[in-house]
């Protein structure tokens, strides 16, 4: 959830070496699914593809339902739990975004999995208390 | 630690603390709406925090520095200097507490040695002179004048000081502070900000980016060998760092004294990752990870202590003892094990966590255990229950159900408070024994593990993409 978009990188299911980047936009909800290099995925076409709807799936694991519902600001009545309700309130359309910048935003991100972990104390993440167990 | 003990620690603050924190807030209110523009009130709170430096080696260059600034030439160089003054009033707030700590707990500290070890150079001039001046923007625009782009203007001088382990400390400091801005911009119209927080991270980053400052030197430290028992785990994260930080007690060989001693592994992560799946990031060191799981002590051989009191973990320096309960160990061993000095840059308030065993308390808890305390007849603490990490069992309502606990002592925001690390408690009539340690080698609690199977293991994956698509 940046730059007033849900956005995320979906691998393919059926080729490993390809992904895609999908993005909802908050607000008027309008959708982009494609791959990295900017090819529009063959699935979204007017309605949801099934990157965009593993990606709402996800951040609804990942945030709560309520918190992304209200990121995207979806007006929802009763109980939301799936990428399923949520869709039903949500009538955008398919939008070009560009790919590049959310791609680059999640390789700067997944970098970070790649640094060394170092045994030499931290004293400066104390101001950094853990993330409670209480919330 | 008992009644009077406590009751001398919460007494009165140590004096002057209260007026010394003042110099402080004066200078951290010119953060906030930036240098730049500076009122008298501002300029003056800088000329009391000169005054305040009067009798000091410093002396000079802060009256110097606070004089240029209120003119209106903010430079790196004058900035500097005034972090350099608010870090040594901060420093003496320190002291004053950790004084009263250790004259309460009648805790013997080891001096800090005159010279300190050499710090390790390092060739990484033009990187701190960047983050510099991030900084320096920073300041001179406040924090009510930051946005996205003067945010984001620090991102190439992170990437590149991410990417050295020796300078880990100012990344995932400047990492943690970029990521609060953004997540609070538009700064202008939020309602609070945390203004004595930002100063503090934004002085230490500074201080961090001179030549020289804050890397350890590992190869030049005392080795160190013996049964290291373990007291406890306190975790600290932010959305792209985790630190884990055991604290515990050396048996060297030998006549000399025990010893109390930490430990940390940090690793970098993505925000995504929470909870028990942490623990994976630090898989490569089972025999660690397997102590704290097994509540084992350790035997180690030859591994680096540095003069604050940090052993440089190596795990296959280490190998696993026999159990040891935190209980017994803290019992036995801390009122006579020598506490360790602290490092002049790190004698900040918020680096205060001193073990201590606390017994024969009553506990209590209001608003669904959002605070609970202890109290000792008369005297009471609070809980540092925001401070339990999510991917340990350690729960608010372990902790009001608990009759034992070995826990930090820490001061935050004028007072002090506990933050358990174990907690003996009654549940359903049971004595259970609970610890942030418990789940180190994955969760024990079975409904836990079964969320945590379903969730799949997101840091296996993001590490196959991370390993697919970096290298294209």
């Amino acid at each position: 959830m940046a730059d007033g978009r849900l956005q995320g990188v979906v691998s393919s299911g059926s080729d490993i070496e390809r992904v895609y980047v999908s993005s909802f936009a908050a607000g008027t909800h309008n959708f982009n699914c494609s791959t990295n290099n900017n090819r529009p995925c063959g699935g979204a076409h007017g309605y949801t593809c099934k990157h965009l709807d593993l990606l709402l799936d996800e951040a609804i694991v990942q945030y709560g339902a309520d918190r992304v519902a209200r990121y995207l600001r979806v007006e929802v009545d009763g109980e939301v739990t799936s990428a399923r309700d949520l869709l039903r309130h949500m009538n955008g359309t398919n939008e070009r975004m560009p790919a590049a910048i959310v791609f680059s935003r999640f390789l700067r991100h997944l970098s970070y999995l790649e640094l060394p972990v170092v045994t030499e104390p931290v004293p400066e993440l104390h101001w950094f208390p853990a993330m409670g167990a209480a919330r | 630690m008992l009644e009077t003990q406590l009751s001398t620690l919460l007494d009165d603050a140590p004096s002057g603390v209260v007026e010394t924190l003042d110099l402080v807030s004066g200078f951290d209110e010119g953060l906030v709406s930036g240098f730049a523009r500076l009122g008298e009130e501002r300029a003056a709170a800088l000329t009391a925090l000169a005054g305040a430096m009067a009798a000091t080696p410093l002396a000079d260059r802060v009256a110097a520095a606070a004089e240029k600034i209120a003119g209106g030439s903010v430079t790196e160089e004058h900035l500097s200097v005034l972090a350099g003054a608010r870090i040594a009033l901060l420093g003496a707030v320190h002291d004053a507490l950790l004084a009263r700590l250790d004259t309460a707990l009648r805790r013997t500290r080891a001096t800090w040695p005159q010279p300190p070890t050499p710090n390790r150079t390092t060739s990484a001039g033009n990187l701190f002179s960047g983050c510099r001046s991030w900084l320096t923007e920073l300041a001179i625009a406040g924090w009510r004048g930051v946005d996205h782009d003067l945010i984001s203007s620090s991102d190439q001088v992170l990437q590149a000081l991410l990417a050295d382990p020796a300078l880990r400390r100012l990344a995932v400091l400047t990492d943690g502070l970029a990521t609060e801005l953004h997540a609070g911009s538009p700064i202008g119209t939020m309602e609070r900000l945390p203004v004595r927080r930002w100063a503090d991270l934004w002085t230490r980053a500074l201080l961090l980016s001179q030549a020289g400052a804050g890397t350890d030197d590992a190869q030049a430290a005392e080795r160190v060998s013996g049964r290291l028992l373990i007291l406890g785990v306190d975790v600290h994260e932010h959305s792209t760092a985790v630190q884990i930080q055991v604290h515990g007690v050396l048996e060297s060989a030998g006549d000399s004294p025990s010893r109390l001693v930490r430990t940390s592994v940090a690793a970098a992560k993505v925000d995504t990752i929470v909870g028990p799946a942490l623990w994976r990031l630090l898989a490569n060191y089972p025999v660690l990870l397997g102590a704290l799981a097994e509540r084992r002590s350790l035997e180690i051989t030859d591994l680096p202590l540095l003069d604050s009191g940090d052993l440089v973990w190596q795990d296959d320096r280490a190998k696993a003892g026999d159990p040891a309960d935190p209980f017994v160990t803290a019992r036995v061993q801390l009122a006579d094990a020598v506490a360790p000095a602290v490092p002049p840059l790190n004698r900040h308030p918020v680096g205060i966590a001193e073990p201590v065993l606390v017994e024969g308390y009553t506990a209590t808890s209001s608003d669904e255990h959002s605070t609970v305390t202890f109290a000792f007849g008369n005297v009471t603490i609070p809980v540092a229950v925001d401070r339990l990490p999510s991917c340990g069992p350690l729960t608010p309502q372990l902790v009001a159900a608990s009759s034992a606990c070995v826990g930090l002592l820490r001061w935050d925001g004028g007072s002090w408070s506990l933050q358990p690390l174990v907690v003996q408690a009654t549940v359903k009539r049971k004595p259970v024994v609970s610890y942030t340690g418990d789940w180190a080698m994955g969760p024990t609690d079975p409904k836990v593990a079964k969320a945590e199977a379903k969730a799949g293991d997101a840091v296996a994956v993001l590490r196959e993409r991370a390993g697919r698509l970096l290298r294209k």
